[in-house]
């Protein structure tokens, strides 16, 4: 059973799943603070070349890790600035950061450009368990960043619905008055959880560059994975573990097109394949401009709309 | 894409290139250059007028197109001692005109490009300074013609001073299907291949024909990527088909991913371009490689000793353009000697990997039994050899 192609894909979308679910928690937990950051693919971008750079002068993964958190907190606390100090327009700020991330990966890319990635995040071995039916390579013989994400997920999910910090970020989200009428600075709930947001981001962008890709290639290396995203955010309603599943349902849609072709199923072409999960991002990101649609999906209704005590 | 783009043009307009008017040019170059070498060597010329420049598409670290380039001006520089002048990621387009001008007026009288986008630029820099020696990688001068939507009113308006070059790079794709046949105990192979054009098909076919020259019953299964390079998708597509039970994964792309899938997965690797067993050691069989060196020294030679070589020269085996990589560990005594001697075969002409007789995926025969197909049937090779499983059209 362990050699079907099926059982095994699941297992690739489980891997490629890792990123989307970390940028995905990561752009959750700044839009629950009514924050919208669209500039994930920026900052995917920017969080994945560092962490080559560091890691390939350093020769250590967790210094890698380590540098492309924080650059992402980097990046997330410019857009924090520009959209909760300066109260600027959030859907410019957040393009602007992907125009600026996708620069700065650009500049500091290119003398390695096409570099191959020496140091990489190795799976983690589990013995008998690798070979369980099923199990074994959907579950099993990942690395320790896929296993953080999914254990970050459920702690998310936890945190978010009950705890009292996170009953504060999602009233910061929803209803930033009384929060502020409580006594609680909403301007620094909402950078708190931007620049969280921007380490869970960077973070993927990093495990990206350092587990799943064999070389940093600036127009290749994130294909999109930051929109997507953004998109499984909206398609989860705002939920942590709704997450997990979207991102290997659109892990799974990304490997698909590869498998298809090794089973020659020629159905349907590939190029249609492969244009799907971006389709269905485009869908997404339409109802998230939207103001009356997001309402509709869940979204926090205060969300991309800056806090002014005085107007209320 | 703008890769995609060029090559298909590439392999189109060498196809018609020689159909048209200039088939000569193309295909006989072998012959006329390699004594040419020694005749330069024996001057003893002192190299203090040659200065030169190589554009480069990508960085020398890339372990792929750039680095083999890299080590044959590396070889050129040693030899000559001189010191060759690099300008690293140059974009196809005005930036590599500009790029060729500036190294032209600076007074480098001898320039390699290495990307097949480079042509337009380099012909009208080329144009401009007939002083200099202009030499574009993977080109095809055909394409520079009015015909084919270049700037040239005719093949003859094409300055003079501009020569091609590349090489046939199945000879050595059959000699590492050798290695993936042997290697593979299941008999299936996945191949990840780039895009759908002759140059990617002829590697295919070549591949499987040597592998199926040592396991009959091996099949090799394409998935493509549709990149050159794109480690993410290439990775992708690697995976899957170690899903679907491969043993063995080569590739044409730009990257090691593909062997880094297969390192994962325990699976063997044939590369591309370079030796880089270091990337998976374990997953590494060899790998089809180039070696620009000699070309770059006899180009040098000649153009220090005066003459700027213009033909449009398709290196091989037998000139020691095309070779094979080193092998892996995996690789037995056995093994390696059959492939010496294929490698020995194809080097004195007696044997080509599409020597008949060849069939079609259908069974159709394609190359009949005893006959050796043309240049020019390779370069528009459209179909997949009988043991490939998947579609040419992409």
């Amino acid at each position: 059973m362990n050699s079907n192609i099926w059982v095994l894909m699941t297992g690739d979308s489980v891997a490629i799943a890792t990123t989307l679910v970390l940028a995905a928690l990561g752009a959750l937990f700044t839009e629950r603070s009514g924050v919208l950051n669209l500039g994930v693919e920026g900052i995917l971008l920017s969080s994945a070349v560092s962490s080559f750079l560091a890691a390939d002068a350093s020769g250590s993964i967790w210094l890698g890790l380590a540098v492309g958190c924080l650059v992402g907190a980097a990046l997330a606390g410019i857009h924090g600035a520009l959209s909760v100090v300066f109260r600027a327009n959030q859907i410019v700020a957040g393009l602007a950061l992907v125009i600026f991330g996708t620069g700065l990966a650009n500049f500091l890319g290119k003398p390695v450009e096409g570099k191959p990635v020496t140091t990489t995040i190795k799976p983690l071995s589990f013995g008998a368990l690798s070979d369980m039916p099923l199990l074994g390579p959907v579950v099993f013989g990942h690395d320790v960043v896929t296993y953080l994400a999914l254990v970050l997920a459920v702690a998310s999910s936890i945190y978010l619905f009950r705890t009292r910090p996170g009953l504060e970020l999602r009233a910061t989200g929803d209803d930033p008055a009384t929060v502020d009428a409580q006594g609680l600075s909403v301007a620094s709930i909402r950078i708190r959880y931007t620049l969280f947001g921007g380490v869970l981001i960077g973070l993927g962008g990093s495990w990206l560059m350092l587990a799943q890709s064999a070389a940093w290639h600036q127009a290749a290396t994130t294909n999109g994975l930051g929109w997507i995203a953004l998109a499984l955010v909206v398609f989860a309603g705002w939920r942590p573990v709704r997450i997990v599943f979207g991102a290997v349902l659109f892990g799974f849609t990304l490997q698909l097109p590869f498998t298809l072709q090794a089973e020659q199923i020629t159905v349907i072409p590939s190029a249609v394949m492969q244009m799907l999960p971006y389709l269905a991002t485009l869908v997404a990101m339409i109802a998230l401009s939207r103001p009356g649609s997001r309402n509709l999906l869940g979204a926090p209704r205060a969300l991309g709309q800056p806090f002014v005590r005085d107007e209320r | 894409m703008r890769k995609a783009h060029k090559r298909v043009l590439a392999l189109a307009a060498v196809a018609a290139m020689g159909l048209a008017a200039c088939g000569g040019d193309s295909a006989s170059t072998e012959d006329t250059t390699a004594p040419e070498e020694t005749a330069v060597e024996e001057t003893g010329a002192d190299y203090g007028n040659l200065k030169v420049a190589v554009v480069y598409i990508g960085v020398p670290d890339d372990k792929g197109w750039t680095y083999q380039h890299e080590q044959g001006i590396l070889q050129l520089e040693s030899e000559l001692g001189i010191e060759v002048k690099r300008v690293e990621n140059v974009p196809e387009g005005d930036e590599a005109e500009a790029t060729m001008e500036a190294l032209a007026a600076e007074g480098y009288n001898l320039m390699f490009a290495t990307s097949f986008g480079y042509g337009t630029p380099m012909a009208r820099v080329a144009a401009k300074h007939p002083e200099g020696c202009f030499q574009w990688a993977t080109g095809a001068k055909f394409l520079l013609t009015s015909e084919m939507g270049g700037e040239f009113a005719t093949f003859d308006d094409i300055p003079a001073n501009l020569g091609t070059y590349f090489g046939a790079a199945e000879e050595a794709r059959y000699l590492s299907g050798i290695a993936a046949g042997k290697a593979s105990a299941s008999g299936k192979i996945g191949y990840v291949a780039a895009f759908p054009i002759p140059e990617v098909i002829r590697g295919i076919n070549a591949f499987t024909l040597g592998a199926q020259s040592v396991n009959p019953d091996a099949t090799v299964q394409v998935s493509w990527t549709k990149t050159w390079f794109d480690p993410t998708v290439e990775k992708e597509a690697a995976e899957s088909l170690l899903d679907a039970g491969v043993d063995v994964l080569a590739q044409h792309q730009d990257t090691t991913a593909a062997g880094l899938a297969a390192d994962a997965r325990g699976a063997k690797w044939v590369g591309y371009n370079s030796d880089v067993s270091e990337a998976a050691p374990n997953a590494w069989l060899t790998a089809p490689t180039w070696n620009w060196g000699p070309f770059y020294v006899q180009t040098a030679k000649a153009v220090a000793g005066g003459t700027c070589p213009n033909e449009e020269y398709y290196g091989s085996m037998a000139d020691g353009m095309v070779t094979l990589g080193s092998f892996g560990s995996s690789v037995d005594a056995d093994t390696q000697a059959l492939i010496a001697e294929k490698q020995a075969a194809i080097i004195d002409g007696s044997f080509a990997p599409f020597d008949g007789p060849v069939s079609d995926q259908d069974g159709k025969e394609v190359v009949a039994a005893g006959s050796r197909p043309e240049l020019l049937d390779l370069l528009g090779m459209s179909y997949f050899v009988k043991g490939v499983i998947g579609s040419p059209q992409g």
